[in-house]
């Protein structure tokens, strides 16, 4: 990409606002994160969690797909997290405070896996050439739909398998649990 | 750009006034209305029939102490009721209430709906938790069981109103019932469904949008003989006005749902003067309804409204989807 693109635009001109919103949703979903992963009481990890999700939906609709967005709000905030926090009031009613030894998992073998893993984005986001396009259609439901159901429907069924493989895991667990 | 900014501006300042004026007046109306079916005279003091009421109870709210209990949590126990309104005023932008007035027109306009429909559950849930009360705790937990029960029926009947529309936009969804009575999707003689079982589909979402909003029958989560007042126990002041301004703006909006998605939005029953006049009859004619329901039916059991979900409104809701895409197959 061309060097001279990248200087920054003045605040009040359309790009300068974009940049503006993009910051704050993107702000948005790391502090959302770090409150999930830092707090010592469950609720306040799964307020934390709420914050991350609607900074990735908003995040979603600046990238012009309003139909993504809408989804991540309805599906993770109004479905996955409640059904977090419905595991949370079976196990543990009261608030505890977290308790025990940290893992070795939480330490340094954590921080380098994320390292890698960061490592590897900020790779992959520096040497892929980036196009701009202009608007490619308008991330409506129909569109989506033809897109998933045609070229993409390889990654369709491959969904579709993730969620066979859940349900025999649930299914195993919950049978574990019945006979013991 | 510059037009659709103040555009949401100027509508979201407007949603924050008529929730509020709505609030108030609904509570005088259904305190009114409550007093009319117990046959007592209900508030008349102030001002001529008692209209001067909610801004007298309105100014004694805000002039209360906000008081937050020991050994609450007191970042959650502040935001539970700022959570509880703004998902009920984001949806005013995009509820087209005429042709013309509407802030934002979105292509998933009912996806946007009950999305932030589904962020209110997220604040009962942290209201009850953070209150650290046990009967706020059990209200909250109900409140969240209710709400992941009846959203699931009430999503699949809009799905099945979104598949005979053919889109998700909510003006295209008023547009296509526009011409008379009989194109709206309450009743299936004309236009693109004719599927018999439209009407119990418009129950059923009745029904749900009565769970959600947590009103009467359905008001398990503030059982006032045996959780004290629910959630909001442990709320005074504005915080306890919130909450009670979000439960009315909900009840707002999910009848403007059922205006938009059933009974033609804007569109006049016989084609005459389609407007924004017909909207507003028709929105307050079911909330009216909806405190009709509330003051003429004694309050279900947990298991019963669980069961009503489950076992009886899903897979009606489900067969109406088949049924209706068979259909749309056929004709």
């Amino acid at each position: 990409m061309n060097p001279s693109t990248l200087a920054s635009p003045g605040l009040f001109t359309v790009e300068g606002l974009v940049g503006v919103v993009f910051l704050t949703m993107a702000a948005i979903t790391l502090v959302g994160g770090l409150i999930a992963c830092n707090s010592d009481r469950l609720v306040r990890s799964l307020s934390g969690l709420v914050i991350c999700f609607v900074g990735v939906a908003g995040l979603y609709f600046l990238l012009n797909s309003p139909f993504v967005s809408m989804m991540q709000i309805l599906i993770y905030v109004g479905a996955i997290t409640v059904t977090i926090s419905f595991a949370i009031m079976l196990a543990a009613p009261e608030e505890k405070r977290k308790i025990g030894p940290p893992s070795l998992f939480s330490g340094p073998l954590g921080f380098i896996a994320a390292a890698l893993i960061a490592g590897g984005f900020a790779t992959l986001a520096v040497k892929t050439e980036w196009t701009v396009h202009d608007k490619i259609n308008d991330g409506s439901m129909k569109v989506i739909g033809l897109q998933l159901l045609t070229d993409h429907s390889m990654v369709f069924e491959l969904v579709s398998v993730v969620l066979l493989v859940a349900i025999l895991g649930a299914l195993v667990i919950a049978r574990q649990g019945r006979e013991q | 750009m510059r037009l659709t900014l103040i555009n949401v501006i100027v509508a979201v300042v407007i949603a924050i006034a008529f929730a509020a004026v709505n609030a108030a007046y609904l509570v005088w109306a259904e305190r009114r209305g409550a007093a009319r079916i117990q046959r007592r005279p209900g508030p008349n003091i102030n001002g001529p029939f008692g209209l001067l009421q909610p801004p007298l109870d309105g100014i004694k709210l805000m002039a209360k102490q906000l008081t937050i209990p020991g050994g609450a949590d007191r970042i959650l126990f502040i935001i539970a009721p700022i959570l509880a309104m703004f998902p009920a005023i984001t949806s005013f932008v995009t509820i087209p209430f005429s042709e013309t007035i509407v802030a934002k027109n979105m292509n998933v306009g009912v996806l946007m709906i009950f999305a932030f429909a589904s962020l209110g559950s997220m604040s009962l849930l942290i209201a009850g938790f953070s209150s650290r009360n046990k009967y706020s705790m059990m209200s909250s937990v109900r409140a969240v069981s209710q709400a992941v029960a009846y959203e699931i029926p009430m999503l699949i009947t809009a799905i099945t109103v979104v598949m005979i529309a053919g889109s998700p936009d909510l003006m295209e969804i008023v547009r296509q019932q526009s011409p008379s009575i009989l194109h709206w999707n309450i009743f299936p003689l004309l236009g693109n469904s004719h599927n018999i079982l439209m009407p119990l589909a418009f129950l059923i979402f009745f029904v749900c949008t009565l769970a959600e909003t947590n009103r009467a029958p359905f008001d398990l989560g503030e059982a006032e003989s045996e959780l004290v007042a629910g959630f909001h126990t442990e709320y005074g002041s504005m915080g306890f006005g919130l909450f009670f301004m979000a439960e009315y703006a909900n009840i707002v909006i999910g009848s403007c749902m059922t205006t938009i998605l059933f009974l033609g939005g804007w569109s006049c029953p016989f084609g005459l003067f389609p407007g924004v006049w017909w909207f507003i009859l028709k929105l307050y004619l079911l909330i009216a309804t909806f405190i009709w329901i509330r003051w003429t039916f004694p309050r279900t059991t947990i298991y019963g409204l669980l069961n009503l979900s489950w076992k009886i409104l899903i897979p009606l809701s489900l067969a109406n989807l088949l049924l209706t895409a068979g259909l749309i197959k056929v004709f």
